[in-house]
């Protein structure tokens, strides 16, 4: 019988079955960050348990890290003890890699699993983090855990799941000009809600996403989960391939060949069955903004900010109105004239080279609108940032008035110093508009890249399509 | 974990679809490395009027009295009543602790966020999957009847109001009933399997080399 691809990747990891379907799947890669292993290394002390693969743990310190000043350390006391927490729990273990504060490999979890060459094709891939679903980007079965799960990763190499459905989500067409893989992410996310893929994994597939970079497809999983599904997936071809010859940590030699062979076949079957599918056309697709609290509440640059009175929903009603309350926004506003006080350009969503690529190609050779207080560009890791540097990006974004930044995941969530004050509203790349996220009280309005670039300049949204 | 069979408790309904896991635990209380007191700092946002930071006297913090936790007759709530997508967002597990160390041990909701779902059960905090009519019943129900409460029987599979007239049943995993029920810990079982683990790896390892070492 044809099998998708998450089919595939489900069958090769089943090590037991239950009676009611509930599976031991086998995990090949752990990635361990400082915010949601402390308790599971605890757990693991007091049951007298030792970790039962080291070499499938890739660990780094990117929630709490500051991006500034890192020559006088981490200076919140309580941050600053998570991350030596993490470092004693390293140092204790064992890890196939570990990238710690202020290693020049240091940065955003799922930034540096894919840089390294950690994260390959027909992988099982997990961390207490929800947007492992980047990985997907891959052919990899990739997905978030909670502190309990990333322990018994550790003391079993083996997760507790049962198997989700399939869907389908088919992007066709070539993308407009100044829109990308964020903005069918978001495209998605507008049509399908944030529980639309709840219980599902998810492929993306079509020509619009074969004709994405890894970068892009990663953009695309990375969002995966704010439609609710847990792993997103892109199956494997030649810019799979490309991208990942030569890794540090990729297979090489005869090995190489091997590994490209076994690659090659995690595609879906031609005439195997999804439980859902949903199509997009991406002509249909316009740079995207949200303008409520919820990765859902999206409209097209060129739209207005919706009217709850057209809602006949009660509930989806009330939240509009509540999200509009929480926003400081009127009904039928155009996105365009909403102004602006911070941007923010970074996260696990959009911080690799091809993000801050093209929103340099934005600002260059011009200047931060004065309304902008803070304009931010936070690398996703120390090798993004190096790159970025060699090409003078952090030039062309200095000039322009941005800050350029050391890698970590920054004002996505507020964790370390930068963040929104209480009313601040901020363009951001980062992948959640939920209240409070960047900041109590702050107003977050999720973009591409180029649309946070464009922000910036303008100090309120414009459609990059028209830039010139 | 706390074993969990049969909980009859007042119910605290919070009236909101898509509450996701930023709202339950915010980020600054995740600093923490433990497991517990995250009770007095769950909805941190908005249950207080200040802003709350991890250290704080939250016995001294003004209070917003529109907050439903904050009104008396949901005092000593031990079930929550929510709306669709609840636990959407972060994976992070604080939102179960925050929870449980409040003092609940079920949420009713239509539907759940997968992963948040998923880590209830590893805390001893049952999520229980309503029909959306009848959760606007309960709605209903709890607004009108202060000191509302309903008993969820979990070797039974139901939800009982307290007069026993309405019965609610609802699915949960053999696997993870026979857990909750019997409060284990699952690695201790996934344990058992050892040697079907020893032997897939060293199957993968032969198949696949290049993942190892």
């Amino acid at each position: 019988m044809p099998q998708t691809l998450y089919d595939k990747l489900w069958a090769s990891h089943v090590v037991h079955v239950e009676e009611d379907g509930t599976a031991l799947l086998y995990i090949d890669r752990h990635l361990v960050h400082e915010v949601t292993s402390p308790q599971a290394f605890e757990g693991l002390r007091l049951a007298g348990r030792k970790p039962w693969r080291i070499d499938s743990i890739v660990a780094t310190a990117d929630h709490n890290t500051p991006t500034t000043d890192w020559n006088e350390g981490i200076k919140d006391p309580i941050s600053r003890l998570q991350v030596e927490t993490l470092d004693a729990n390293i140092r204790e273990y064992g890890a196939k890699a570990y990238f710690p504060f202020l290693d020049r490999r240091q940065g955003i979890v799922h930034v540096i699993g894919p840089e390294q060459g950690a994260t390959l094709p027909g992988m099982t891939v997990v961390c207490g983090d929800s947007h492992t679903s980047t990985h997907g980007a891959f052919a990899c079965l990739a997905h978030g855990i909670g502190t309990s799960e990333v322990e018994h990763v550790l003391a079993t190499q083996c997760l507790v799941q049962k198997k989700m459905q399939n869907m389908l989500v088919a992007v066709e067409g070539p993308l407009a000009r100044g829109v990308g893989a964020k903005d069918i992410a978001l495209a998605i996310i507008g049509r399908i809600g944030t529980a639309g893929g709840t219980g599902c994994a998810v492929e993306f597939a079509g020509s619009s996403i074969r004709a994405l970079s890894m970068e892009g497809r990663m953009t695309l999983c990375n969002m995966a989960i704010e439609a609710g599904a847990r792993a997103g997936m892109v199956a494997v071809d030649d810019t799979t391939i490309a991208y990942l010859k030569g890794r540090p940590f990729a297979p090489t030699g005869e090995n190489w060949n091997r590994a490209v062979a076994h690659w090659r076949t995690l595609v879906s079957d031609e005439g195997a069955q999804f439980d859902r599918v949903v199509r997009l056309d991406a002509r249909d697709i316009g740079p995207q903004v949200t303008w409520g609290t919820s990765p859902e509440m999206v409209v097209p640059v060129n739209a207005r900010v919706p009217d709850p009175d057209k809602e006949k929903d009660p509930t989806r009603r009330e939240g509009m109105e509540r999200a509009l309350v929480y926003m400081g926004l009127k009904p039928n506003t155009r996105i365009e004239d909403i102004r602006l006080d911070k941007v923010f350009i970074g996260s696990c969503t959009n911080s690799r080279i091809e993000d801050l690529r093209a929103a340099a190609a934005v600002v260059r050779g011009k200047r931060v609108a004065s309304n902008i207080r803070l304009a931010l560009v936070v690398p996703g890791s120390g090798l993004v940032k190096a790159q970025a540097e060699r090409e003078g990006l952090d030039r062309v974004f200095r000039e322009s008035g941005f800050q350029w930044r050391e890698p970590g995941c920054s004002m996505c969530l507020a964790m370390n110093a930068d963040r929104l004050e209480p009313g601040e509203r901020c363009a951001s790349t980062s992948n959640r508009n939920f209240e409070g996220r960047q900041g109590a009280g702050g107003r977050t309005h999720l973009v591409s890249p180029e649309m946070a670039a464009g922000a910036a300049i303008a100090g309120h949204f414009v459609d990059v399509r028209n830039w010139k | 974990m706390e074993k969990f069979t049969v909980l009859k408790g007042i119910v605290a309904p919070l009236d909101r679809a898509n509450v996701d896991t930023d709202a339950i635990i915010p980020k600054q209380f995740l600093k923490s490395i433990k497991r517990s007191g995250f009770g007095p700092n769950l909805f941190d946002a908005w249950r207080y009027k200040d802003v709350g930071e991890p250290g704080m006297d939250n016995s001294k913090r003004p209070l917003n009295p529109d907050f439903v936790l904050n009104q008396a007759r949901y005092k000593g709530a031990a079930i929550l009543l929510a709306r669709k997508n609840f636990g959407c967002g972060s994976s992070r597990e604080h939102a179960p602790w925050a929870l449980a160390d409040y003092g609940f041990r079920a949420v009713i909701a239509p539907s759940f966020a997968d992963i948040f779902y998923n880590n209830c059960f590893k805390n001893g905090l049952l999520p229980i999957v309503v029909n959306e009519l009848r959760i606007d019943q309960l709605f209903h129900d709890v607004n009108a009847f202060p000191g509302y409460q309903l008993t969820v029987d979990l070797p039974r599979q139901l939800v009982l109001t307290s007069d026993g007239a309405t019965q609610i049943a609802f699915d949960v995993d053999a696997h993870r009933k026979h857990c909750l029920i019997n409060g284990l810990d699952d690695i201790g079982l996934s344990l058992l399997h050892a040697e079907k683990i020893i032997a897939f790896e060293a199957r993968r390892r032969a198949e696949q080399p290049w993942l190892f070492g």
